[in-house]
């Protein structure tokens, strides 16, 4: 089922049609053969990895691994060096063009992005807007709604991430908490897809992760987004992800259950990497 | 030495000749804040031709003297195209692009300001370019500089008196046509000097405050 193929700097080939038609779920998510390179330094050295729709993807890794620019390659923020990007069975950074593929367009990404979301770790809030602006700006502006349709949208998933009661206050009047969890409502109100949760807690106080866990896992049991989250909060991964990936040095080690990922692991890398992480 | 009579007799002409003092330097502030965004942008450009060209431009600009720059534009400008341009429009002209130069600068360094995680959330939620820049980095590059852009209109105020050489009835032309019916030079030069420095100093003051309640709002 995690039709995952170690066939690594794949290239950016045009992708057939998939010839098989037992096959008949097509990946929300599918990166073929990326590579990431910044000047000399390959961050990623070949990634192939499949998300399934609704799926709960963990990636879990030491620092410098390429875990998070490999959520970004996924926003558009990142562009693949080497490789491509499907998203919802369309490439993501590149298209057709007289049965070439070349680099794609603004418009093209612009299309694109529809289908993803992003929370970050440092939140990025807007703060010369008031938390209710935040979430509604997007929705007014990118999707068209009415000014009413999105504050209805708006108000009820800031409800949801239990903050309606803070519509008028200002980011800089927030907890680390509270600003997480806004930018949460903001991302979710697009209704994308598939979102990246790109170490969402890794900047917060420790009393302060609990709060935005609580909420990413009430989103997790809605179910029908896809969702890569890339954490180094073990327990967290090991309850919500449908799966798990390890990766390591611009690779991805291994990947499998919770369950096999966290009791079982097989290469020395991921034993060693957890030993040290229950050890803290 | 100093006759008040004939301070008096002057002042009428000299206040009316502020107005229009005050007003150029307005027109040449509007100009030098729309082209001097106009020139951020295009010094941002990712088409290198663009920004390259547009930093030259910069450069050339203001590594010449404004006297020359609105002397070209009254007197030789006629001469190549055909167009004359009246003094007023010339003068904002010159004075507004010379300073355009200097607040694209300005601009420059407070949309560097805006953090990269603005841009990328922007991106993430899918705002074309254009939004962004309207509802995400203008608002928050332009109220930090609003006090650097006011110290420039003071200065492009007090800049105006070269606008006398191309014909430009402000201050300091009135003074000197006054002096050369009076020959009293002492009073009318004088005079100038002091209602630069009242506009100037009340200005300045306005922008301390200004500066004051942004820091306070940033603060917050």
């Amino acid at each position: 089922m995690n039709a995952v193929v170690i066939d690594a700097f794949a290239g950016a080939e045009v992708p057939q049609p998939d010839p098989n038609p037992a096959a008949e779920v097509k990946p929300m998510v599918r990166y073929k053969g990326v590579t990431k390179s910044f000047g000399d330094l390959q961050v990623l050295k070949g990634i192939d990895l499949e998300m399934q729709p609704g799926e709960k993807v963990a990636v879990i890794g030491p620092s410098g691994s390429g875990k998070t620019t490999m959520g970004r390659m996924l926003m558009t923020l990142e562009e693949p060096t080497e490789g491509t990007i499907e998203v919802d069975g369309e490439l993501l950074w590149h298209m057709q063009e007289k049965g070439r593929l070349v680099r794609a367009n603004e418009k093209h990404l612009h299309r694109m992005r529809c289908s993803v979301g992003m929370v970050f770790q440092h939140f990025n809030l807007f703060p010369h807007m008031s938390v209710l602006r935040n979430v509604t700006e997007a929705p007014r502006k990118v999707l068209g709604l009415s000014k009413e349709e999105a504050e209805e949208r708006a108000v009820s998933m800031l409800g949801k991430v239990g903050l309606d009661d803070k519509l008028k206050m200002y980011p800089a009047n927030l907890s680390g908490g509270q600003k997480q969890r806004v930018a949460i409502a903001r991302a979710l109100v697009m209704r994308p897809k598939v979102m990246v949760f790109d170490e969402v807690t890794s900047a917060l106080d420790p009393e302060l992760v609990g709060e935005v866990l609580e909420v990413i896992r009430e989103i997790a049991e809605e179910g029908d987004m896809a969702m890569m989250l890339i954490t180094h909060e073990m327990d967290f991964a090991k309850e919500i992800a449908d799966r798990v990936i390890f990766g390591a040095d611009g690779l991805i080690v291994e990947q499998g259950t919770p369950e096999e990922i966290f009791d079982n692991p097989r290469s020395e890398r991921l034993q060693n990497f957890l030993q040290r992480f229950r050890s803290n | 030495m100093w006759d008040w009579n004939y301070v008096f007799d002057i002042l009428p002409e000299l206040l009316s000749a502020l107005k229009m003092t005050v007003w150029v330097t307005l027109c040449a502030f509007v100009v030098a804040l729309i082209i001097g965004l106009l020139l951020a942008f295009a010094a941002r450009s990712q088409w290198k031709p663009v920004s390259l060209m547009t930093k030259g431009i910069i450069e050339f600009i203001r590594n010449t003297p404004l006297l020359v720059q609105v002397f070209f534009l009254y007197y030789s400008l006629p001469l190549l195209t055909g167009i004359s341009i009246p003094a007023f429009y010339a003068g904002v002209i010159g004075l507004g692009l010379h300073y355009s130069t200097y607040l694209s600068e300005v601009y420059r360094s407070g949309i560097e300001g805006v953090p990269k995680g603005q841009w990328e959330a922007a991106t993430a939620l899918n705002y074309t370019k254009a939004q962004t820049w309207r509802s995400i980095i203008l608002p928050q590059a332009v109220p930090p500089i609003i006090p650097v852009l006011g110290n420039y209109l003071i200065v492009m105020f007090k800049e105006t008196p070269i606008l006398c050489a191309i014909t430009l009835v402000e201050m300091m032309l009135t003074a000197k046509n006054i002096v050369s019916q009076s020959f009293r030079a002492f009073e009318p030069y004088t005079l100038v000097g002091i209602l630069f420095l009242i506009i100037s100093y009340i200005a300045s003051l306005l922008v301390q405050r200004l500066e004051k309640r942004m820091n306070l709002q940033r603060g917050k």
